[in-house]
């Protein structure tokens, strides 16, 4: 029987169990971010403090299963999906060991269920961060760490795959870029995923009493390996995204392989620095190991990012100039594909993540800075626009190019889809932008009662801090019911959407059950051959001014915010 | 179409880098390293740098510390919470500490002293969150950190918890009194 199916739409090569294991993961992680987005709505109903929604306990515990649920469980089941799809799919190889991705798959289900079951208990409403010595049930860490070993699973999986395409010479020359993205993002899964448990691992065994105390400080200092770590493996992940998609909506090549591969290297050198940033105002640390983590080794991790922010969209304005798009600086944006939600998706995650996860993440990380935001609302803020709109609505928008591609169906709803993600965007970003206000003026994050009720003593908020934490709650409302219409779109495409021939049964999607036999005739795929030779002529102006300019705007408010930050840090009570 | 294909050119990496590209990251590089150089140059002619003065500790230890410190210049009881109000003498060693759930005691300062804060954790993590000024510290248990205040403002400031600290966790509440001298 042979291995592969080719897409009659896409022209991708699928190996069959390499698709079964993507559509389960897919599937999966959609399933925890159905979760972690009902979660939400409890949340930010009880913060917007004239609701107040949830009582005490059981907004601590939703708050610490959305987290986790968001966090980890929905982005790496996802990201599992896409390093099976840039190894196997796009080099056309077969997969390595599939037997062994299915037993880390089935690792990772067992311990997210266990965690949430944790969780759900009661006992275990620690946040995510479960900072020792608050301690949560056993099985709540043991869920982690065999979430933990089932997702290492999956990255050697896909380790293995790159050396056997390597082996059956299934492509000519170097891997393809959005494949060399996440490589990227796999090799700093592992160190997280070793950083994970190397404290998870005697956390659970102080919990079921074999060890006797764990260092309080310690467990921060190693926790933040994996818990910033992580997120940085969604930066690699998303940022290979929106090459690939400019690849596929616009026909885009990097503006050159040599600066983005670059830039990835640098993701891999300095990205896992960040753990530092939780650590700046804590006890015992010197200045000098936070001034060199916090910023990256001299901020090397985000000239990457602001490299791949010129050379994404730069290379879809290239691609777009050459197809006649070229009057004045933004024809070429003006005249994009605004109706599909692929491109609209990936554009809106582009932006929020630059312009307010980048920049919000960069002031926050200063080692002074930190003084006046340090687990204000402002955290929150910042890692929704770099997590919860960056990564999220960028694996949206892959969702709905694969869709059709891997489930062969088409889209369920189209008008909703297209309105889809500016429904999040807009929600997301209120939220967003209120939130960083909020914490501005002081307001905690992890926080039931901004009233203190029952309180010894007593404080008030200022008024404007209600104000915000009310229009945050209506854009976090918004950004909910935006999130509701993806999964209405993508449940309702895999129930109801109309059959692309050749197409799967029913129940088909949801298991990772493949396609029917006969669809699978390729022994096979031809070898991947290297992308047309294009001239390199640099002698002219630049390439792509329009988003040249586009840059100079994101640095620009980027000095103008960093600045107004020292200037507030300098108002406030000397200390040393 | 060349972002999930191979290169076209075998050697990619002799491929020369168009000016544009060249230009952004030489600016943006600049602009790291300015950002980088701003830490330190803050620790120099900036004002607001938390000192790394930090000893471990427990409990134990460090309760009996702040009873000794509360035992010595205690002025007077907060009525609504029964909490000690402690003055202690301008530009001394001052200590708070956190528990579930208060912030214990309530500290009587002179406006534009200098002194010595100790904070430390009984039991779980803490947030020392000084509000309105918006001061935020990590309070680890088995550490004691001592950090440098000089308040420049007079009034009633409220130390709010923002580290989760379980179900009381909001009405975890501290006092901090300015007046000018």
């Amino acid at each position: 029987m042979a291995r592969f199916r080719v897409c009659p739409d896409s022209g991708f090569y699928f190996d069959r169990s390499a698709e079964s294991l993507m559509k389960v993961n897919a599937v999966a992680g959609v399933v925890f971010l159905l979760i972690a987005g009902l979660l939400a709505l409890g949340v930010i109903l009880t913060r917007w403090q004239e609701v107040h929604l949830l009582p005490a306990d059981l907004f601590y515990q939703v708050l610490t299963a959305h987290g986790i649920n968001a966090l980890i469980f929905w982005v790496i089941f996802f990201e599992m999906a896409v390093l099976y799809f840039a190894s196997s799919t796009l080099l056309r190889s077969r997969l390595a060991a599939p037997g062994w991705a299915w037993a880390g798959f089935a690792l990772m289900i067992i311990g997210a269920v266990m965690n949430n079951v944790a969780v759900l208990q009661g006992n275990s409403s620690v946040m995510m961060t479960s900072y020792v010595p608050m301690q949560a049930a056993p099985h709540f860490y043991l869920g982690l760490i065999l979430f933990a070993v089932g997702a290492l699973i999956g990255c050697f999986v896909f380790l293995g795959t790159l050396v056997l395409a390597k082996d059956d010479k299934t492509y000519d020359g170097s891997i393809p870029l959005v494949t060399f993205g996440a490589l990227t993002a796999c090799i700093i899964a592992i160190f997280t995923i070793a950083s994970g448990a190397i404290i998870l691992f005697p956390t659970f065994l102080w919990s079921i009493g074999y060890i006797n105390h764990i260092d309080a400080e310690m467990y921060r200092i190693i926790w933040w390996a994996l818990g910033h770590s992580s997120q940085q493996i969604n930066v690699a992940a998303h940022v290979s995204i929106w090459y690939l998609i400019t690849g596929i909506l616009f026909g885009a090549r990097p503006m050159s392989e040599k600066v983005s591969r670059f830039a990835f290297l640098l993701y891999i050198f300095f990205l896992q620095l960040a753990s530092a940033h939780h650590i700046l105002v804590d006890p015992g640390v010197s200045s000098e190991w936070k001034i060199f983590n916090t910023s990256y080794a001299m901020y090397l991790a985000v000239l990457a990012s602001m490299i791949h922010g010129l050379t994404v969209p730069g290379a879809m304005e290239v691609a777009q100039r050459s197809k006649g798009y070229t009057k004045g600086l933004f024809e070429w944006l003006r005249k994009a594909p605004w109706g599909n939600p692929v491109f609209s998706g990936f554009f809106f995650a582009l932006i929020i993540f630059g312009f307010i996860g980048g920049i919000t993440g960069v002031v926050m990380g200063t080692e002074q800075i930190n003084l006046i935001i340090h687990n204000t609302i402002y955290v929150p803020a910042h890692f929704h626009a770099t997590v919860a709109v960056g990564t999220t609505l960028t694996f949206m928008a892959l969702t709905y190019l694969l869709i059709p591609v891997l489930f062969r169906r088409a889209l369920f709803l189209p008008w909703m889809a297209k309105l889809q993600p500016y429904v999040f965007s807009l929600g997301m970003t209120i939220m967003i932008l209120f939130l960083l206000g909020a914490g501005t003026l002081g307001v905690s994050r992890r926080h039931w009662d901004m009233d203190f009720t029952g309180a010894a003593l007593s404080f008030e908020y200022p008024g404007t801090a209600y104000m915000m934490m009310a229009v945050g709650g209506i854009g976090g409302v918004l950004g909910v019911l935006g999130g509701a219409m993806f999964l209405i779109v993508t449940v309702g495409s895999l129930l109801f959407g109309k059959k692309l021939e050749p197409s799967a049964g029913l129940f088909q999607g949801f298991c990772g059950i493949p396609l029917a036999d006969s669809v699978y005739n390729v022994e096979q795929p031809p070898r991947l051959e290297r992308a047309e030779p294009i001239e390199h002529d640099h002698s002219g102006g630049f390439e792509a001014p329009g988003t040249f300019v586009l840059a100079l705007a994101l640095l620009v408010c980027f000095v103008v915010y960093y600045a107004i930050n020292w200037d507030y840090l300098s108002s406030v009570w000397p200390i040393g | 179409m060349s972002s999930f294909l191979p290169p076209a050119d075998r050697i990619w990496w002799n491929v020369p880098v168009g000016k544009q590209e060249i230009i952004w990251a030489g600016i943006a590089l600049v602009w790291c390293l300015i950002m980088f150089f701003m830490m330190p140059y803050w620790h120099v002619y900036g004002k607001q740098n938390l000192s790394t003065e930090a000893y471990q500790t427990n409990a134990e230890k460090y309760g009996e510390s702040v009873e000794a410190f509360v035992a010595e210049y205690q002025t007077g009881v907060e009525e609504q919470s029964g909490m000690p109000i402690v003055t202690p003498p301008a530009g001394s060693d001052i200590y708070m500490l956190g528990r579930l759930w208060q912030w214990y005691p309530i500290l009587n300062l002179e406006k534009g002293e200098t002194y010595r804060l100790h904070l430390g954790s009984m039991d779980w993590n803490h947030g020392f969150s000084l509000q309105p000024v918006n001061i935020n510290l990590q309070v680890v248990p088995g550490y004691e950190m001592v950090i440098n205040v000089t308040p420049d403002q007079a009034g009633e400031f409220t130390v709010v918890c923002n580290e989760y600290c379980g179900i009381g966790h909001h009405t975890m509440l501290g006092k901090i009194y300015v007046k000018e001298n």
